[in-house]
């Protein structure tokens, strides 16, 4: 994931968390927008009318009073998104929806589009609960956010067995090491990317970089690393420090993924981003341009996809068996597909990609387009 | 659309009255105020070049898109079938044919673009909203590998869907070439075109992939014979002898497939055409270098008014044996290739520039007929050998395809009858 994507995908993926919520508040809440909360930017200040709210669907009257073009966001208290609107021109309003549950909130102005923005602390009271959700799929939640932490404790042991080879500067070892070490981040990349912060730590490209970041100081985590392993072929001081930071961020990443935000919607729509993924990245060779190694991440998000559909299918069976036929059917024909490439089925060990054809590298991007269209209606099967 | 009129206008059904239409030598410029119409100067093809905006009927016993005035724009699509299932082939070509049945009239797919389920994305992807129907056609073409035994075909493939011969100095990339299924979208816009590509691309993920497409724009021939005959990326005019979409008896003669033909000819396909798609890089830069004179007898008719050589006006009947042995109307006209007969129905393309600094452009040549082996094979043949203008040309891209007859009502669909 390449971290000028990050905010729109990290909006992305917590709208489709709060949509479903936001659907059902629209329609018990008539007086929504009676009470609006203006938010008036300037080029030095950015001043909330209300400090206290109700919880439950709010609505923010943004005005930008200064001469910048501005963006405006209500985050939780850990910067993930909760709304965002950019581009407000100077002299003009917009206005952002979203829903608050109970909580410390900031709104954030950000002149110039820029830095991290004037901030305002906010709290929403009381309120209402979070929308009613069918046993059946409070399973597929607490499932699947088990199966997220799962992959993240399974990872970091696998982590170190790469980072150990790259501190004993033992250039082959870290190169076996290196695919496997990323698999279950790739199955629950959505959920890892909603932190916001940690995705352009460990799987950033060098093109990801921001405008003014100085590669040599601000690239880390593990496509630095396949670079210099690949590429470069040395390991050095800087590549040891890299390692150590890699641990210490996917610990982060180990500690704060149980407590993502996680709905049936989310989980649905997280599956179609993994897919996203292996179309933008994976299919191009984006992703692993010197190790080649995109067909196991391929694999793993196609895996990470598998599963929350796998979770969703019990609610998914009873309003689109259609649907949910279709999407057995593709995910067979994808992994079959993918097995051409592996000779051990149990294992990870995929053809290089620089030696997949552009006839086959076709025939794996029709698979995914075969599998991500039917897999973006979901998270309409699973709110029907 | 109905049977061979092109003039059919949904969306306009007066303006020929309003217009008052016949009259000598009338031509009102084809950007007039609200809504394009041009009549012909013959009295023999009369016909508006129609509304721009307006719906071409999508129901008839011929496809709309072939004798339909030639719109303006063009998204060309060949796909490969992907899945295994004759029944969800048959599904698809059901879906499609509905989509295509909204898309003309101007309708989105399906639920639409906006109002539905917030967390699903919308069955239109929305880039035709607020368009006018632009006169949009989609005509669709079964492929040879169609019939290659995957859906229980084999029997049904008509004798004249043949492979093409390889032509001398075709470069054909495969990635360009061939296609079990097309679709031809015309449309007088070319965002209306491109959106009904697209989303019958979307509707058939899983089941279809396409193999290529390619765009197109400026008309390179007409179906109208109107006062300015469109020309081509050489600067010429090109189409000035093609079959108008009124010329009833031409068009029998030529282009609709019927029961009574051809040996081999096959039940499902009367009322249908054969169309050959060819795409024609030119070499516009080493064109540009030639000396007029030198263009003019490559063609075979002047560059100004496209007169032919030793004529005056465009439409004067040719003198071949006044042009060159090998200049291309010469060699192209029917009296050299036994009276073969073609609609042509092709674009100009430019795909920017070819990462040597050239133009990427050239004629995506579009042509229908009633048999590839009287009409284009024998044509290009001769060309292929023969034509001066193969200097600067090459063939990079060819397809063949049987266009089955047009959809009759809301219950017909595309291939009916080839899968009945």
């Amino acid at each position: 994931m390449r971290a000028v994507r990050l905010s729109v995908v990290t909006a992305a993926a917590t709208a489709a968390a709060l949509t479903a919520v936001t659907g059902c508040a629209e329609k018990s809440d008539s007086k929504a927008s009676d009470d609006a909360i203006t938010v008036v930017a300037k080029d030095d200040s950015c001043e909330v009318s209300k400090k206290e709210f109700p919880a439950g669907h709010v609505k923010l009257a943004v005005e930008n009073r200064g001469s910048k073009i501005t963006e405006v966001y209500a985050l939780f208290p850990d910067d993930r998104i909760v709304a965002e609107r950019e581009n407000i021109g100077p002299g003009t309003k917009a206005t952002i929806t979203a829903e608050f549950k109970a909580g410390d909130y900031v709104i954030a102005c950000k002149p110039g589009m820029k830095g991290d923005g004037i901030r305002q602390t906010v709290k929403a009271t009381g309120g209402k609960a979070a929308a009613k959700r069918s046993p059946e799929m409070d399973a597929a939640v607490a499932a699947y956010r088990q199966y997220v932490q799962a992959q993240a404790d399974e990872t970091l042991p696998k982590v170190k067995v790469f980072t150990d080879a790259v501190r004993a500067g033992d250039v082959e070892a870290a190169k076996k090491a290196y695919a496997e070490s990323r698999i279950g981040w790739e199955r629950t990349e959505p959920v890892a990317e909603s932190f916001g912060d940690i995705d352009p730590k460990v799987d950033v490209r060098e093109d990801g970089l921001e405008d003014g970041q100085d590669p040599a100081k601000d690239w880390t985590g593990w496509h630095r690393l396949e670079k210099a392993l690949w590429q470069d072929k040395k390991i050095g001081d800087r590549e040891k420090q890299l390692a150590d930071l890699l641990d210490k961020d996917l610990a982060d990443w180990q500690k704060r993924v149980g407590k993502a935000e996680i709905t049936p919607t989310s989980m649905a729509n997280g599956a179609k981003e993994l897919l996203d993924e292996v179309a933008t990245g994976k299919v191009t060779g984006e992703e692993e341009r010197y190790s080649h190694t995109d067909l196991v991440d391929f694999k793993a998000n196609v895996e990470g996809a598998q599963k929350s559909f796998d979770l969703l299918k019990p609610v998914a069976s009873k309003n689109d068996p259609k649907l949910v036929a279709e999407l057995d059917k593709q995910f067979a024909a994808l992994n079959a597909l993918l097995d051409k490439y592996r000779t051990d089925k149990s294992g990870y060990v995929f053809t290089s990609y620089e030696k997949v054809g552009k006839a086959e590298r076709k025939e794996l991007s029709d698979g995914v387009n075969a599998l991500a269209e039917p897999l973006s209606k979901l998270a309409a099967a699973v709110v029907k | 659309m109905s049977e061979n009129t092109t003039e059919e206008q949904g969306a306009a059904p007066s303006r020929r009255k309003v217009i008052g239409w016949g009259g000598a030598g009338l031509a009102l410029g084809a950007a007039a105020a609200g809504g394009a119409v041009a009549l012909t100067r013959d009295g023999d093809h009369t016909a508006p070049v129609a509304d721009s905006g307006g719906a071409v009927p999508f129901h008839g016993p011929h496809q709309a898109g072939i004798a339909t005035a030639v719109q303006d724009r063009l998204h060309f699509a060949s796909f490969d079938v992907k899945t295994k299932d004759r029944d969800e082939l048959i599904q698809l070509l059901k879906d499609w044919t509905r989509a295509a049945e909204r898309m003309t009239a101007g309708a989105e797919v399906g639920e639409g673009a906006y109002g539905g389920l917030p967390e699903a994305p919308p069955d239109d992807t929305g880039e035709a909203l607020g368009l006018k129907p632009s006169r949009l056609t989609l005509t669709i073409g079964f492929g040879p590998s169609l019939f290659d035994g995957r859906f229980g075909l084999k029997d049904k493939r008509p004798g004249a869907l043949v492979e093409l011969p390889k032509f001398p100095g075709d470069n054909l990339d495969p990635a360009r070439s061939g296609g079990d299924i097309c679709v031809q979208a015309c449309a007088d816009d070319p965002q209306v075109a491109v959106h009904a590509i697209r989303n019958l691309a979307r509707i058939g993920f899983g089941k279809v992939a396409v193999r290529w497409s390619q765009l197109g724009f400026g008309k390179t021939s007409s179906t109208t014979p109107d006062a300015q005959t469109p020309r081509n990326l050489f600067g010429f005019k090109d189409g000035t002898r093609n079959i108008a979409g009124t010329e009833t008896d031409r068009l029998a003669k030529h282009v609709w497939v019927s029961g009574k033909d051809a040996e081999g000819a096959a039940a499902w396909m009367d009322g249908g055409s054969y169309l050959v798609a060819r795409r024609i890089r030119m070499n516009v830069e080493t064109w540009d270098r030639t000396p007029l004179s030198e263009q003019e007898d490559i063609f075979g008719r002047d560059k100004k008014e496209g007169a032919p050589v030793g004529k005056a006006k465009e439409h004067d009947e040719p003198f071949l044996k006044a042009m060159k042995p090998d200049s291309h109307v010469r060699l192209a006209h029917p009296d050299s290739n036994n009276g073969a007969t073609i609609l042509r129905r092709g674009y100009s393309f430019t795909d920017g520039t070819d990462g040597l600094g050239r133009l990427d452009a050239g004629l995506f040549f579009l042509a229908y007929m009633k048999d590839v082996r009287t009409g284009f094979i024998p044509v290009q043949t001769s060309l292929a050998k023969n034509d001066a203008l193969n200097e600067y040309t090459q063939h990079v891209g060819s397809a063949l395809f049987a266009v089955p007859p047009g959809v009759r009502d809301k219950d017909d669909w595309w291939g009916r009858a080839l899968f009945a």
